[in-house]
Order: structure tokens, then sequence, then C-alpha cells
């Protein structure tokens, strides 16, 4: 709708190197408010690094990231680029959730106690309006009654979703999922797939590193392929996956799909 | 649709009717061991070989023992020796979650105090320790608290201001640090790093981080260990009189034990007094590991769940439906 305001996400020549190592080389891509963007591509391309490096969990080494027009990590002051002090950098934090492969919910918690835990803490929310929101949220993921099991108690699919469901739970207005279906047995997939495919159906704003090609046709916007720290190409996904341009695109393609 | 049958049959699994197979229960005869019979028959003899000959044995002097074990001077003595124990403890307990985290710092600075710190107080023994610590006030008799260059805020006469209590608890509680700063940096170093990823990305602060989510599920690891230094430390305690400090209870009982020439039901008393602290602290550890344990093993039920356990059903078993289509 409002093509004009300033991208959700936008980088601008990204690069980032782990000592010699050069993981993202010059990545410039731009996400609006309200797109499903599926990064895919082989391990080791550098997706789930360019991923982290958007809520500053990485630090990129050059080139611009910004969110909604905000500068990532970094504060610019004349000509320089200044660090962000932790506690900044934790408040830029605040408004994108992130979803992990390996769910990494606190195990020490039930699943309820795990969704209130940011809001209480982090926002300061009420505890009494933070427990109605974070079983309003259990609901909306399917997991009503399982507000008061452990994590170990939960299947694999059951975890990623309470996992959304904290991360939902900050009112985030992007969400980054890296590949959060890669860990889950094959019948457990559809599950956090569905809630996923919800969650772009209300509008939210969505960067998915996936393996799930079906997923990326039916509900992105965008489809970027990654391979060595590069973006190989870009484009509407259904047009990438039915007519790949480049050689290694298809190269990738013939092997997953 | 769900036509489970045919192809599992031939598997070899043949459902009855109600979908459960069941067998007559084996009924075995217990396998012998008479080599394990043997060696435990003959444990016991000599054990209680051992103990009927120490019940008689005239150098324990029981009477004595009766009369000095619930001596108000010894269970005045027990007393003290559990208030060094746990001063000892919660001092060493909060300096060593400071040193763990400083030995994990980022900042090199604190990293090098740190383990300069346990170089110095893991590598020399407690005795020694303790015996400079008494030496305080001669090394130092006039302790400075302020910042550099500024004049002390507040001054402490050492040989007025400092019991041999006070030192006794600051020398036990400085040696202890050092270990147990190693037992919380492996219980932190412990827990998977995607717990500090999760809490970061959902924007909470390093301080909130470590107090909400790294610290409790450490607890797992730091408790048993712990459990043992506070064991440990119980008869360290033994060891005050090098400040000199002599209210414990080994002092105490070997201050009683020398003059009437009957040392040996003295220390008998003190060790039943040890004893019955450490059986005490043991039930302790006990309740604290169940408390950090939540969520951990598949086994405990949920907390606040009134259902009774899952049943997973196999899925080779079906059941007729109604209205099967």
């Amino acid at each position: 709708m409002a093509k004009t305001a300033v991208p959700m996400v936008e980088a601008d020549q990204v690069s980032k190197s782990f000592g010699s190592n050069e993981v993202l080389k010059s990545i410039s891509l731009t996400v609006n408010r309200g797109e499903v963007l599926c990064i895919v591509g082989p391990s080791g391309s550098g997706k789930s690094t360019f991923l982290r490096c958007i809520n500053h969990l990485e630090t990129v080494n050059a080139g611009r990231l910004r969110v909604e027009g905000v500068l990532v990590g970094y504060k610019e002051k004349g000509d320089k680029l200044h660090e962000l002090h932790p506690k900044e950098a934790a408040a830029q934090r605040r408004d994108i959730g992130m979803v992990f492969q390996r769910f990494n919910l606190f195990p020490h918690m039930t699943a309820l106690e795990n969704v209130i835990e940011a809001p209480i803490r982090v926002k300061k929310v009420p505890r009494a309006q933070a427990v109605a929101r974070a079983k309003e949220l259990l609901a909306q993921v399917g997991l009503a009654e399982k507000a008061d099991s452990y994590p170990a108690h939960l299947s694999g699919g059951q975890q990623q979703r309470v996992a959304i469901a904290r991360a939902l739970a900050m009112d985030p207005k992007l969400m980054l999922f890296d590949e959060p279906t890669s860990a889950l047995d094959p019948e457990l997939v559809g599950e956090v797939l569905d809630v996923m495919k919800q969650l772009a159906k209300d509008g939210m704003t969505m960067i998915v590193v996936t393996h799930e090609m079906g997923f990326a046709r039916e509900v992105a916007d965008s489809l970027v392929f990654m391979d060595g720290g590069v973006v190989v190409e870009s484009g509407k996904p259904r047009d990438v996956l039915a007519n790949p341009q480049h050689e290694r695109t298809k190269a990738f393609l013939s092997k997953v799909l | 649709m769900a036509s489970a049958g045919p192809d599992r049959s031939a598997a070899g699994l043949t459902p009855s009717p109600n979908g459960l197979t069941s067998a007559p229960s084996i009924k075995a005869v217990r396998l012998r061991h008479p080599w394990r019979t043997l060696i435990a028959v003959v444990i016991v003899i000599y054990l209680a070989a051992f103990l009927w000959d120490a019940s008689q044995r005239k150098a324990f002097d029981w009477p004595t023992y009766g009369k000095y074990i619930f001596d108000q001077r010894i269970s005045q003595a027990a007393l003290v020796t559990i208030e060094l124990t746990v001063l000892a403890m919660v001092i060493a307990i909060i300096l060593s979650v400071v040193l763990a985290l400083m030995r994990l710092s980022t900042n090199p600075v604190l990293r090098a105090v740190a383990w300069g710190y346990l170089w110095i107080f893991r590598g020399t023994p407690v005795y020694v320790q303790l015996v400079f610590w008494g030496l305080l006030s001669t090394i130092y008799p006039v302790l400075h608290f302020g910042l550099p260059f500024v004049p002390p805020f507040f001054d402490i006469q050492s040989r007025s201001g400092l019991s041999f209590f006070t030192l006794a608890v600051i020398g036990l509680a400085l040696n202890e640090a050092a270990y147990l700063a190693e037992i919380v940096r492996a219980g932190i170093l412990s827990v998977d790093p995607g717990q500090g990823e999760a809490s970061t990305a959902l924007g909470m602060t390093w301080v909130q981080s470590m107090w909400r989510v790294v610290l409790p599920q450490s607890m797992r690891v730091i408790v048993p260990p712990t459990g043992n230094e506070t064991i440990g430390m119980l008869k360290t305690t033994s060891l005050v009189t090098a400040v000199p400090f002599s209210g414990d209870l080994y002092s105490v009982a070997h201050d009683i034990g020398i003059p009437i020439f009957d040392p040996l039901p003295l220390l008998l008393a003190a060790s039943t007094w040890y004893l019955a602290i450490t059986s005490i602290l043991m039930v302790g550890q006990y309740f604290l590991e169940k408390r950090f344990a939540r969520g951990v093993g598949a086994a405990r039920p949920a907390r606040r769940s009134k259902r009774g356990p899952v049943v997973e059903v196999p899925s080779y078993v079906s059941y007729p439906k109604n209205g099967d289509e």
C-alpha cells in the first residue's frame, strides 16, 4: 500500500567476514512492510549470517543495514560510524522477532513463562496483562492447553510454535526465521509452516531462511538465492524456482526440488 | 483410506481384533550368585567384629563420650562451626560468581586479575593463608578504605576492629571463592550458547540474560559440586586454629580433652557432630538439586497438570471408527 514509505529492511552493500573468511560480499536487498522474503541457498552460503546481522547478533563490517530507515548496530555521526552501547542495541532488537533452527526455548520455564519473560522483563508489561496476551498467542499457534508444559515435554513442532509465540509476544514489526523447520521430523514441519503462513496472511513482515521450496512458492513475495556470500539471483519465487537464470541456481534447485 | 492391515501382518505383527497382542509373562528361575553371597557374608562378619571390638575398647572411653557428647561447650562450638561455614560459603559464593564472570569477560584486565586471584588462592595451602590473615594486624596495623589519590573515607584499626572470628571467615571465604569460581565458570559454560542468543534476540540486556536465563540453568551443574565444597568447608573450619581462632568444634573438643588426659572420646564426640551437620547439609542439597531440575528429564510430569500421563498409541494399532468410510 504505502510504497513510498521507508522499506522495513534495506541492505546496502553489506559485507561481513570472520577473520579472513568473507561470508557476506556486498549484499544489497530491500524488504518492504508486509512483505515475505525467503532466502534459499546451500549451507555455508551466508544466509543465516545475513539474518543474524539484521538484529545485530553479528556485526556488519562494511556497507549499511537499515531497519525502518534506522542503522542497525551503529550510529552515524558526521562521516563516522559509532558502535551502539549494548543497551541501545538491545532496544533495537525488541522490535525484531527471531525464531531459531534449534528453537532455543528456555528449558527451565514453562511454555507460558517462556512467552511472558521478555514482555515483563524488557517491556515492563504488568504480569497479568502479559499472561493474558501470552495465552492468546499460545492459542493462536494452537497450543492453548500446553501453557504449563515444560519444553522437554513438547514435540519439536510444538516447541517451535511456542518459540514463535515467544517472539510475537514482543509485538515485533519484523520476524526473522532461521531455518525454522530444519530440525524437525518431517511430519511436524507442516504445523510450523501453517502458523507461519497465517502470520504472513496477517501482514507480518518476514524474512525466512528455509529449504522449504513449497512454502517459498506459496507464501513469499520475493525469493533470494544466495551462494558463496553473494546474492546470485532474486525475483518472484515462481519465476526463480520455475525458470532459474543462473547456472548455480539451476544446480542447487535441481538437487532440492 | 486407513487400512494399515495387510502389509503390516506380513511383517510379523498380527494384532488381535482389539488391536493389542499379549503373550504369557515369563517365569524364569533367578540366576544365583554364590561368590557375591560369600563376599557379603565375609564383609558383614568383619564389620560386626570391628564394631563389637570398638564398643569394648578402653581407649575409646565411651562413658566419657556419653558425658561430653551433649556438653553445652561442644554444642556451642558446633554452632560456631556452622556459623563459620555458612558465612564463609555465602561470601565465597557471591565472590565466586563475580570472579567467574570476570574470567569470562571480554575485558583482558578483568580476565587477568581473576586468573591471578585463582592462581594465588588456589595455589597456596589454606592453612598458610589462615596464618597470614592472623598476622594481618602486624602487617597492616591500619586499613584505609577509599579511592586512589583521594583521602580515605574511613580507616579500620586491624587489631581492635577485626576479631579472629572475622579473620577466620575472611580467610576461609577468599580461599573457597577461588575453587567455587571454577565451578561457576564450568556451570555457565555448560549452558547452550543458543540460550544467551535467544534472550539477546528478545531484547534482554546482558545482566537480564545472565540472571534469568543462563545462571538458573547453570545451577544444575553448579549445585552438586558446591554441596561438596560446603561439606568440605565444614571440615576445613577445623583449621581456623591457625588464625588463631579457637571457638570451633575441633578446637573446643581438643581443649576439653587435653587437660583431662583423654582426647579420644572428645574427638569422637566432635566427629559425631560433624557427621550430623554433614547429613543435614546433604538433605538440603537434595532439595536444591530438585528445585533446579525443573524442566529437565521427560519423566517428570508438567507442573500444575491434572491430567494423567499420555499413552502413545503405536501407529500400527488401529481402532474401529464409528461410521468408518
